[in-house]
């Protein structure tokens, strides 16, 4: 096991490398100045561009650059935007709200997509899971920022019972909504995931034995069949968590909630290529530390599954 | 030795000493089994994609989803032939009018023909998606299958590579990448992006499919042959590798319809001058407590063209699946 968790760090680290670099091309190499951007129409004075060039290290050739940015993230140190703001405070404003946000998006879906994908699996061909599975191909077609917009025009406009927009009160209650929207499309695919799985479990052998054995059924569904039908889904989970996270983008936008998505867009739209890059290796490492936790939860889960 | 059952002679296990009773098992021949066992020696053996259409052709789902495609494929290609309004022609004085003659979903807030807008809308929407989808089969395939082939240190590369672009979520990366674009940008723009970053999954699915191929005794009896390692793959792995890589293309070109809509949503897809579903979305954002139907028919064309996509993915991957393939 130990040597396992090993092996898998040992492989995070050139992914971790490939990412953080393709990003930091993405974000300055790619044709487009972002100094003279900062400048408008005009443009900056020669002066005044270089200045700002070195004061990002943009003066330098493009890797030494890249390793002074390994080394800021190394160091939790990633300098300042352009407006002068640290980019850790930002990182420490939006960050958690986001977090937050994905966490309740992530425990709604897995909590109903799991208990509707138990209900149509086990009853696999009739009338609920037939209505589950249209609803949940309804979901995953509508685009989430459709989804977004009726919800919030219904239950937070016309009906009021939640907030329709979040902005600077963060609570359970006004994050509730956006996390169902977030959550909505990932919640179609455990859903259907869980459905798929268990329907096929339920034929398996080790089922037959112990039904056989004389196990109560909801022993043999519980135990048996619902503990090894959850290993697609806690691999699909653990990757939800980065996109979640990442994802935000257009419902932070559509619910104001000042997180991840709301900033980087911002920090795009307006140039900020620090935070930008800050932001997204962030989001980046989540995931891939996400899919680590992934893999040691298998074994958790399938005791035919051992790490040599 | 293994023993060689007659069903005549009785079974050895259980011989037939009851009285009343030649034998406990009936004749092959008496059975119905005799029908199903049956086997026309002059009959051509059925192909995988023999089955699957066969298995397809009775599929309620398969015939849905793919009128739909055809009717999305068909609007697409010819938008004049449902509607002779010029979807760019409006008139602020009808801005958020209701149906009438001529204009069956009414007006948005500008004053232009709702389902104008809605058919002609169809066209970016089918074009990025087919292909993206066609770009990213091309790279994730041949990355996957190269990978997947050839194994040792082209596969540990070429598998971090995949790893590296799969941990970048993909419309995070179109952003980025879409705003350098921002000034004369054109469909190939968010095709080209769409693609860079779309690709790993397909790049994964194919690894897996050469894998479990590459090791069929007909790939040793193609090399025994004397075909050359990229003939081998082109000609005898690629083929019974695709089953997998037809489905997943499918599903995802659905999700780059979505993904496309939803960067014209945030204002850096498609340059304004195209006409698209995500486009007319965001606009009507603005008009939804108004008149609600201006968002509810974009939104509508989208989700069914998505739907469709992803029914049809389901449909083939049901019927390519010798598990799950009713008799």
């Amino acid at each position: 096991m130990v040597r396992y968790i090993g092996r898998r760090l040992l492989q995070m680290i050139p992914v971790f490398f490939g990412a953080t670099l393709l990003i930091y091309a993405m974000v300055f190499a790619l044709p487009g100045d972002p100094i003279q951007a900062l400048g408008g129409d005009r443009g900056l004075a020669p002066a005044v561009a270089d200045q700002i060039r070195e004061q990002y290290n943009l003066d330098k050739p493009f890797f030494v650059q890249y390793l002074l940015y390994l080394k800021g993230i190394v160091t939790l140190d990633f300098g300042n935007s352009f407006s002068g703001q640290p980019v850790m405070d930002i990182v420490k404003r939006a960050f958690p709200i986001t977090f937050r946000l994905a966490m309740m998006a992530i425990v709604f879906e897995a909590v109903f997509g799991i208990l509707f994908g138990l209900i149509a699996g086990l009853r696999k061909g009739k009338i609920f899971d037939a209505t589950v599975l249209v609803v949940s191909l309804l979901v995953i077609a509508v685009p989430t920022f459709v989804i977004g917009f009726v919800v919030q025009f219904f239950f937070g406009v016309r009906l009021q019972w939640f907030p329709p927009t979040v902005g600077g009160n963060v609570s359970f209650e006004s994050l509730l909504m956006p996390a169902v929207v977030l959550g909505a499309v990932s919640f179609a695919y455990v859903l259907r995931l869980t459905r798929t799985s268990v329907a096929e479990n339920l034929s398996a052998d080790y089922v037959r034995t112990a039904t056989a054995k004389g196990l109560s059924r909801g022993r043999v569904v519980n135990v048996h069949v619902l503990r090894n039908s959850l290993i697609p889904v806690v691999t699909f989970l653990g990757a939800d968590l980065g996109a979640l996270m990442g994802g935000a983008i257009v419902t932070e936008g559509i619910f104001n909630v000042a997180g991840v998505g709301g900033t980087l867009y911002q920090a795009i739209i307006r140039g900020e290529p620090t935070t930008v890059v800050t932001f997204v290796t962030i989001l980046v490492v989540v995931y891939i530390v996400g899919n680590l936790l992934v893999d040691l939860l298998y074994a958790v889960l399938d005791p035919r599954i051992r790490y040599a | 030795m293994p023993e060689i059952f007659h069903p005549e002679s009785g079974s050895p296990a259980q011989p037939s000493t009851r009285p009343g009773q030649g034998h406990f098992v009936a004749d092959v021949r008496e059975t119905p089994l005799a029908v199903v066992d049956s086997v026309n020696e002059t009959e051509a053996p059925s192909s995988l994609w023999g089955d699957a259409w066969r298995d397809l052709r009775v599929r309620p789902l398969f015939w849905i989803s793919a009128t739909l495609i055809l009717l999305v494929v068909v609007v697409a290609l010819f938008p004049s032939l449902f509607t002779t309004v010029d979807p760019k022609f409006c008139e602020l004085r009808n801005s958020l009018g209701s149906p009438q003659s001529g204009h069956p979903f009414g007006f948005d807030r500008q004053g232009c023909d709702v389902y104008s807008r809605v058919i002609y809308g169809a066209q970016a929407s089918v074009t990025v998606g087919l292909l993206t989808t066609v770009g990213v089969v091309l790279l994730g395939g041949t990355i996957g299958a190269l990978a997947g082939f050839y194994g040792k240190w082209w596969d540990t590369i070429l598998s971090r590579v995949t790893d590296i672009f799969f941990a970048i979520p993909l419309v995070l990366a179109a952003i980025v990448v879409g705003q350098v674009f921002s000034n004369g940008k054109t469909v190939w723009n968010v095709v080209a992006v769409l693609a860079v970053f779309g690709w790993p999954q397909v790049a994964r699915i194919t690894r897996g499919a050469v894998i479990s191929v590459k090791n069929n005794d007909f790939v040793t009896a193609a090399k025994a042959l004397g075909a050359s390692k990229l003939e081998t793959l082109v000609r005898h792995v690629i083929p019974n590798a695709a089953a997998p890589i037809i489905v997943v293309a499918t599903v995802s070109l659905g999700t780059f319809i979505v993904a496309e809509a939803t960067l014209s949503f945030l204002g850096i897809g498609l340059p304004q001058s195209v006409l698209s579903w995500g486009h007319d979305i965001a606009a009507a954002q603005t008009s939804l407590r108004t008149n609600a139907s201006v968002l509810f028919y974009p939104s509508a064309a989208l989700a069914i063209t998505v739907l469709s996509f992803i029914m049809m993915g389901d449909a083939v991957r049901d019927a390519l699946d010798p598990k799950a393939r009713k008799r």
